[in-house]
């Protein structure tokens, strides 16, 4: 039984009459904040049908949609180069040899550290006067690919980490090379214990691909925003753009969950989800 | 180099003090209503455990960007005006406050469920419960990601220029506009922002050593 339901366990009768009265007061108020809101929305005439009625007609769901395929795209492409560089940087951080580890631990911590919109900025008007000019494409996604795959190393080195170091020891007695242990052993154990976070990880780079806003590649939040240069209704279109974000989002994560669920079944009390999760850094953005 | 440090230094300065300010009120922001929203979700009341559990699961998942434009361009046209650097301390404080309620959670779930039988059999109430017993110890045991939190609103603070907020990354992209410095101005931003992350990083393993709960 988890803690949180231990705090108030077995009520006495009063206890059970306070919860009862604060239970009646919190929803009334959660109702009157609900309705001040409508009133407020309905007084400022946001909620007249014809500044929602876009949403139902076609032509405006299928500019959104083609939105949402360019946000797929950008996050599908950025995920692609970000996964492999990033399992190869976890690998080198890991290695026995300095020469690897020490640049590699240099690359994951600066790209874990740096906000996204500076390495974006830098793609966007620093690295032009060098020459380099790639498609706006490219300047979103390659520094999403960049951060992201600093934050997903620590990931799979948290997976590789959570081995426990009798495997590789085995592995070594029985005349295997480091290369190999890493292959036959570290390797398959570790991708699958990180999948489920991995998988999480989507939820980040998804939300990477809004900076779209800010150099105008016609993600989701961008074609919103060129839709309210023409609609005017800001409000709404944020609204359903917000509400398309956060949906899309559970899925994913509640997709992760389940793998999850789904993994530790199999691999049963070894503490790995949670030392993984202690190494999963917030991703606020 | 040279001319970046005589013409922009201050410039460079006001930028990186408007990105700590930003950061420094927004994770206050995020830990009041981290915790607001953790009590919340562990109290008996249905409804406020609801709002607890919605509020999480919206800001956990919608993009920074989109909450900015919201509350900045949106919100007026309901009546609602805040100035810029309000308008992305609220945005900052909402998604922070979030991820910092699931961080003090997990900490609550490991405090063993015998020290709340204890606390509650000498008598302490729900809020005695977790002000003496449940948040002292919840807090001690998150410090690592609340330092995860904090570096997550830092790295996101950079987003508040995108409404106009003078950041230091909208400040050194304004100044490369100016004067065409290639690459130096950002990096010399982008290691401000690695020196500030390891300091929290390594200000976060000191507390979580001298604060550990012995168990």
């Amino acid at each position: 039984m988890s803690t949180q339901e231990h705090i108030f366990d077995a009520a006495g009768p009063r206890a059970r009459r306070t919860i009862r009265i604060v239970t009646v007061l919190s929803g009334l108020a959660i109702a009157a904040v609900v309705v001040l809101v409508i009133l407020r929305f309905s007084a400022a005439g946001q909620l007249a049908a014809d500044r929602w009625a876009e949403f139902t007609q076609w032509p405006y769901i299928q500019f959104l949609l083609a939105g949402l395929g360019n946000t797929a795209v950008a996050a599908a492409v950025a995920a692609l180069f970000a996964i492999p560089t990033a399992l190869l940087m976890a690998l080198a951080r890991t290695s026995h040899r300095a020469w690897l580890r020490r640049p590699a631990t240099a690359y994951i911590e600066f790209f874990r550290s740096v906000p996204l919109l500076l390495v974006v900025y830098i793609f966007v008007s620093g690295l032009p006067t060098y020459g380099i000019n790639p498609d706006i494409f490219w300047k979103l996604v390659i520094p999403i690919a960049l951060c992201s795959s600093g934050v997903m190393a620590e990931i799979f080195r948290a997976g590789i980490l959570a081995l426990p170091a009798g495997q590789v020891e085995a592995a070594l007695s029985i005349g295997l090379l480091h290369s190999q242990a890493t292959r036959y052993v570290v390797l398959p154990q570790a991708v699958r214990i990180v999948v489920p976070s991995m998988v999480a990880q989507l939820v980040v780079l998804l939300k990477d691909t809004t900076l779209g806003y800010a150099v105008s590649y016609p993600e989701l939040m961008k074609t919103a925003n060129n839709l309210t240069a023409y609609t005017n209704h800001l409000i709404q279109t944020y609204l359903v753009i917000g509400v398309v974000y956060v949906v899309t989002n559970i899925l994913i994560s509640h997709f992760a969950r389940y793998l999850e669920a789904r993994i530790s079944g199999r691999t049963a009390r070894t503490g790995r989800a949670e030392e993984q999760r202690e190494a999963m850094p917030a991703a606020i953005g | 180099m040279q001319e970046l440090f005589t013409t922009y230094f201050a410039e460079l300065l006001a930028g990186l003090w408007m990105t700590a300010r930003l950061t420094a009120v927004s994770f206050l922001g995020s830990l009041v209503v981290g915790t607001i929203a953790a009590a919340f979700r562990i109290s008996p009341i249905v409804p406020l455990r609801a709002v607890g559990r919605l509020y999480v699961e919206l800001f956990v998942n919608i993009p920074l960007i989109s909450l900015l434009v919201i509350v900045t361009f949106g919100l007026p046209d309901v009546g609602v005006t805040f100035d810029l650097f309000t308008c992305a301390a609220v945005s900052m404080v909402l998604l922070g406050g979030a991820f910092t309620c699931e961080a003090i959670r997990t900490g609550v779930n490991a405090v063993s469920v015998g020290q709340i039988e204890a606390a509650r059999s000498i008598g302490l109430d729900f809020f005695g419960v977790l002000r003496h017993v449940l948040f002292p110890q919840a807090y001690r045991s998150v410090v690592q990601p609340l330092v995860n939190v904090f570096i997550g609103i830092l790295l996101s603070s950079s987003l508040a220029g995108v409404i106009g907020v003078k950041d230091l990354t909208l400040q050194v992209s304004e100044i490369n506009n100016q004067a065409a410095l290639g690459l130096t101005a950002y990096m010399i931003a982008a290691f401000a922002y690695v020196i500030i992350s390891l300091l929290a990083g390594w200000a976060g393993a000191r507390l979580e050593k001298r604060w550990r709960v012995q168990r």
